[in-house]
């Protein structure tokens, strides 16, 4: 469904991605893995078209997508949920969700959509009328989500949706991405939380300094030795 | 009573000239919400506008073909100041974007200086513009109620265009968050152009209205409006609409308080006062009377 290859991406003269290549299926939750400044952030934005790679190919459905605009990678299907949140604080959270559709036309469907998301998330039914800067910071995570998922995903992009949350609110929106996966929802997931990611994932990739380190079967990454002792803190999971 | 006749008319003054003040200052606002670009060639959209309704009246066609002629240039003008010079240094350094605005005002203030001289001419109003009725010892002039009405129903207009239509709230989205915009696959090209549309038409309408109050046009008319539609959103909060129409009124209100209150040898420096007001406001509100406190939340 996506694959890159051989990506270079460059921040002026500092080489942020050192060819990258990776693949996603079609229904798979793939997770990509690694420390700070690893570059899965900037993976995610060259996917999303922000970032444009130096060298290498990024081809979705046959679509060339190093030379297709931001919106335009939007209406192909893929939405990136970013890091951080960044809901748009001083709009409702309704219109932050509609905001999820923005590239959409079929207002019908996007009706539909918003009792999907509202059944997903039955706290953002009760917070519509809201700002979305009034909510907490799990809230506003839902609120991510469910915004980009708005966009009626073929592939969601999730960049550290557990970031400075609350252990129980961690878990509901694991749950929430289980369930999306079930579905049939493809994900792209990136995290720092390995041990949560391996649980949830299909298949991952582990980064490092702009490389592809590992890549293999969730289930074998969380038995290998390497992974457990750099991302899952000691041997015992 | 006579004092009160004063204070009322005192009071429809610093609505009216807050009034015009707003309409120029949203198109400020609007840009720079989504840009972080500070456009003082906004204020050559008005000169533009008022120069293209002179001609269309000089060429016989009535008033209001002309203020729609007018309108219509500055709306134009705005939307080609867009597309050439600033979309091509769009994520420039905001210097750099402020220095292309005062390149565009030089070009567009000395092309008008080339074309109908430096020298200032009639702006030939029609007599409802110009009329003044009169409540006893109370003179209003119509010119300043039109004012007021124009402006609460293009405020009004705005305001269901920002909260009702999908353009609108994609425009206050991409002012909070203009990365998370474009994330969200909204057009961003399309919004920001509609930013300057509406903004430029704004700043036509209050062409029309202040070189009625004046009577006359010049190629540089456009640099006062501006630089007090540019205190007006800094006093409000740069970037956001409701502060910068409040800004608007409560310099328009500041100024005729202070004209009315300085004594008669000071008056002429009534300007200084208005901006050491300003600069004890922004002592106290850095961010503006609206601007944000502390929002982040993690």
């Amino acid at each position: 469904m996506l694959t890159l290859k051989d990506v270079y991406v460059f921040y002026g003269h500092v080489q942020a991605l050192k060819g990258i290549s990776l693949e996603v299926q079609e229904g798979e939750l793939v997770a990509l893995l690694g420390a700070n400044g690893a570059g899965k952030s900037t993976t995610l934005m060259t996917i999303s078209g922000i970032l444009r790679p130096r060298s290498g190919s990024i081809i979705y459905k046959e679509h060339d997508l190093t030379k297709t605009s931001p919106e335009d990678i939007v209406q192909l299907g893929i939405i990136q949920c970013p890091e951080g949140r960044r809901v748009f604080g001083g709009l409702t959270v309704l219109e932050n969700l509609w905001m999820g559709a923005a590239a959409r036309k079929d207002k019908a469907a996007i009706q539909k959509d918003l009792e999907w998301v509202f059944s997903l998330f039955p706290i953002l039914r009760q917070r519509a009328r809201q700002t979305a800067g009034t909510l907490s910071g799990g809230e506003q995570q839902m609120l991510a989500i469910g915004r980009a998922l708005m966009a009626r995903p073929q592939l969601l992009m999730l960049d550290e949706p557990s970031l400075g949350l609350a252990p129980l609110i961690v878990e509901s929106i694991f749950n929430v991405i289980r369930e999306l996966h079930s579905q049939g929802v493809t994900i792209l997931l990136v995290e720092q939380n390995a041990r949560k990611a391996l649980q949830v994932a299909d298949r991952a990739y582990v980064l490092e300094t702009g490389q592809i380190k590992l890549s293999d079967n969730a289930d074998k990454l969380r038995t290998n030795p390497e992974v457990q002792r750099l991302y899952l803190g000691g041997p015992s999971s | 009573m006579t004092g009160f006749t004063n204070l009322i008319q005192q009071l429809i003054n610093a609505f009216s000239i807050g009034s015009l003040y707003a309409l120029m200052a949203i198109g400020l606002a609007m840009v720079f919400g989504i840009l972080r670009l500070i456009n003082f060639a906004h204020g050559d959209l008005i000169m533009v506008g008022s120069y293209t309704a002179l001609l269309v009246q000089v060429a016989g066609m009535p008033f209001w073909v002309a203020a729609l002629a007018g309108i219509t240039a500055s709306a134009l003008a705005g939307l080609i100041m867009e597309r050439v010079a600033y979309r091509p240094i769009r994520g420039a350094p905001e210097v750099s974007m402020l220095l292309t605005s005062f390149a565009v005002t030089i070009f567009l203030e000395n092309t008008a200086i080339l074309i109908f001289s430096p020298i200032s001419r009639a702006f030939p109003a029609p007599s409802i513009l110009t009329a003044a009725l009169k409540y006893g010892t109370l003179r209003i002039s119509s010119l300043d109620l039109i004012a007021i009405g124009v402006a609460i129903i293009l405020l009004i207009l705005l305001t269901l265009f920002v909260t009702r239509t999908k353009v609108g709230i994609s425009m206050r989205a991409a002012s909070e968050d203009l990365l998370a915009a474009r994330l969200m696959g909204i057009n961003v090209n399309k919004v920001i152009a509609s930013a300057f549309l509406i903004g430029s038409m704004l700043a036509g309408v209050v062409g029309m209205l202040w070189s009625a109050r004046v009577g006359k046009v010049d190629p540089l008319m456009g640099f006062y409006p501006v630089l007090k539609a540019f205190v007006a959103t800094v006093i409000g909060g740069m970037g956001n609409l409701p502060g910068a129409v409040l800004g608007a009124y409560v310099l328009g209100f500041l100024e005729i308080l202070l004209q009315g209150l300085l004594p008669a040898t000071l008056t002429p420096f009534r300007d200084a006062f208005v901006f050491l007001a300003l600069i004890i406001l922004l002592l106290f509100r850095p961010n503006g009377i609206l601007g944000p406190t502390a929002r982040e939340k993690i």
